[in-house]
């Protein structure tokens, strides 16, 4: 039991390293006609766990491989405490990254890989064996130090290239998208693992991720990306709760889409009144933005809702329900309280009583 | 604690695929085709084996005619030559085709159709029409550029104790089976990522070479090379034509005065080979063995 004590440290040089902070600057990136980058801003400060999320082509991978080098930006540059390291080969940039695909060394054992860094600079065998084992501590993988990558399982792997990435003492940890590979159980454990030891070192992180429940689950704030350009960036609640686009709102969370109408500032449906959050649109036929937790349905034989469909996750269990102008919703209810709540019956579905946000009545492209 | 033991849990090794029970109607096709491969190969080669061995005198078996492969006159001239050519047409090979594929698979991946279609051309075109024109340029050059280095340039190609001529008309023979040993590893390997991954560990470019891309080509090179080897030790019309005695060409010269010898030379040759293939196998397997111990 001493890989506990050892991982509820991590190595002494690593903690001591204050997180540094990132810039990017007016980052312009173009594949031919795509525009992947268009001018992208972002501060990150020191010891901060940002998560990039978007759609894919949004930019979050090209972003990040702008950060790491393996991509030259067309324009703007890329600041890692307050130096400008746009024109600095990957090599030299100190940086620290887990890739999507496994990318263990397959020649190398696990305790090699996780020392290569230390061996391109040249350092010793036994600082390079002790910090190899001191990473692998970290991780819970002291003892498949001997092992070779394709004798581990995902999991594993990523973890031991996460060890790999840390054991140089980066200024920076890049992720990207390293959860995607690997089955639902594994991702949680190791996204939680992940942002454990980010906390314990203070190293400054970026995550790239299409995964909105990973992005909220582990970021200090999480940057939403479309089309190149930053769409919002703020804290997990508050994007959820107060996204500043629709966009922000569709992607991030379950959103329902319904039909409404904008009227001296406020909006009308389902059969009722709410105050409108946010920038309002022009007057006239509008979408109401509304989380599934934000609509309270209650059986009710005379109601013009009919429940489709049922759907228990434990605490909570989600209803689809038709509306009689031909749209469905979806709604939380508390399990507790959703028993007669069956396929067929009649209810009414009502907006909380709180803002709405709103969306002009085309659809939102991207 | 509980934190822990979830963690572990999260590198569980999946459960074995469960392996399907062979069925009975193909294994028997299996062995009839094996069968009628087997003999097809086995039959001329046994027949070759039974002529060099057969003692017509006295009847039973001699290896008397192996026992002279070493002191034939210009063998041991001819095979070390064969050798030679065969190593240099390998490290020359994989000099020019490694970074190639390299460099196609990371950096110019529209080039591939084109380095493809380039290297599928000694097999397009005969090998008598490539000798041919070799010795057009071989005829003209020297006097062309008679009295400039060039001249002499042309002279030392055709030397005919290591004729480096050879080795270029056989680098470029060999080009198909290095360039699809060498893709067929790449296109096998997340070669993109792993060389990424070391040069955000800080690698140089000669050291992910090096480091990275070597040993995870490493079965791809080693069945380039042997492929390369096989084809400079057999290689008979190039030799031919342009007059140089290699290997093959010596066997075709004794065959007429000594045929028992150059058949033996011939079955000795084909064991050579074997030998060679095996001990790359063996080199591939013990590194294997030790990653998978």
């Amino acid at each position: 039991m001493t890989a506990v004590s050892a991982r509820a440290v991590g190595p002494a040089d690593l903690r001591q390293r204050p997180g540094v902070a990132v810039r990017l600057e007016g980052l312009t990136r173009r594949y031919g006609s795509v525009l992947a980058l268009d001018g992208l801003d972002l501060d990150i400060a020191g010891g901060e766990f940002v998560a990039l999320l978007g759609p894919s082509g949004c930019g979050k991978t090209t972003a990040l491989r702008a950060i790491a080098g393996f991509d030259r930006p067309d324009g703007g540059r890329v600041l890692v405490d307050g130096r400008d390291v746009t024109d600095v080969p990957a090599n030299k940039r100190d940086m620290g990254m887990v890739f999507q695909a496994y990318s263990l060394f397959p020649n190398l054992t696990v305790a090699e890989n996780v020392a290569f860094g230390l061996r391109v600079r040249g350092r010793d065998k036994g600082e390079r064996r002790g910090r190899a084992t001191e990473l692998l501590e970290l991780v819970g993988l002291a003892d498949r130090a001997q092992r070779y990558p394709h004798q581990l399982s995902g999991g594993q792997q990523q973890r031991v290239a996460l060890a790999r990435a840390l054991a140089v003492a980066p200024q920076v940890l890049l992720l990207d998208e390293p959860l995607s590979a690997l089955d639902a159980q594994v991702r949680v454990q190791l996204r939680e693992e992940i942002r454990r030891i980010q906390l314990e070192l203070g190293i400054t992180t970026v995550f790239v991720t299409h995964d909105q429940a990973e992005a909220l689950s582990v970021a200090d704030r999480v940057g939403v990306l479309r089309a190149g350009r930053l769409e919002q960036i703020a804290g997990p609640d508050e994007l959820y709760e107060r996204p500043a686009t629709a966009f922000v709102a569709e992607f991030v969370g379950t959103m329902n889409r319904l039909p409404a109408r904008l009227t001296d500032g406020a909006v009308e449906l389902l059969g009722t009144r709410r105050p409108v959050t946010g920038a309002a649109p022009a007057a006239g036929p509008v979408v109401a933005l509304i989380r599934p937790e934000s609509l309270l349905v209650q059986a009710d034989a005379a109601g013009p809702g009919r429940v489709v469909t049922r759907t228990f996750s434990g605490a909570s269990t989600r209803l689809l329900v038709a509306l009689p102008d031909g749209s469905e919703v979806r709604v939380d209810v508390a399990s507790a309280v959703s028993q007669d709540l069956t396929p067929g019956t009649a209810v009414t579905v009502l907006p909380a009583d709180r803002p709405v946000l709103v969306a002009p009545a085309e659809p939102i492209p991207g | 604690m509980t934190s822990l033991t979830g963690v572990a849990g999260a590198g569980g090794v999946a459960p074995e695929t469960p392996v399907r029970p062979g069925r009975r109607g193909p294994g028997a096709w299996r062995f009839a085709v094996l069968a009628v491969l087997g003999l097809y190969f086995i039959v001329p080669i046994g027949a070759s084996v039974w002529f060099t061995v057969r003692d017509r005198r006295n009847g039973g078996v001699t290896f008397g005619t192996y026992a002279q492969i070493p002191g034939a006159e210009g063998f041991a001239d001819a095979f070390t030559r064969s050798l030679l050519l065969a190593v240099l047409t390998v490290v020359l090979s994989l000099l020019l085709m490694v970074p190639t594929v390299v460099l196609v698979e990371l950096r110019l991946p529209r080039l591939r159709t084109a380095v493809e279609l380039l290297t599928l051309m000694p097999l397009v075109l005969p090998p008598i029409a490539l000798v041919v024109g070799v010795r057009s340029v071989l005829a003209w050059a020297p006097d062309y550029f008679l009295n400039t280095p060039l001249a002499d340039a042309f002279f030392a190609l055709q030397e005919p104790a290591l004729p480096w001529i050879l080795v270029l008309v056989y680098v470029v023979l060999a080009l198909p089976f290095v360039y699809r040993a060498l893709d067929a590893g790449v296109r096998g390997s997340d070669l993109k990522t792993l060389t990424e991954a070391a040069r955000n560990l800080g690698a140089s470019w000669p050291r992910v070479l090096v480091s990275v891309v070597l040993p995870v080509l490493r079965t791809s090179v080693l069945n380039a090379a042997f492929l390369t080897l096989a084809l400079v030790l057999g290689e008979f019309t190039v030799a031919a034509i342009l007059g140089f005695e290699t290997f093959p060409t010596w066997i075709v010269r004794i065959s007429g005065s000594a045929p028992k010898l150059s058949v033996a030379v011939s079955v000795l040759s084909l064991l050579i080979t074997w030998a060679l293939l095996l001990l790359i196998s063996a080199l591939d397997r013990r590194r294997g063995a030790k990653e998978n111990s």
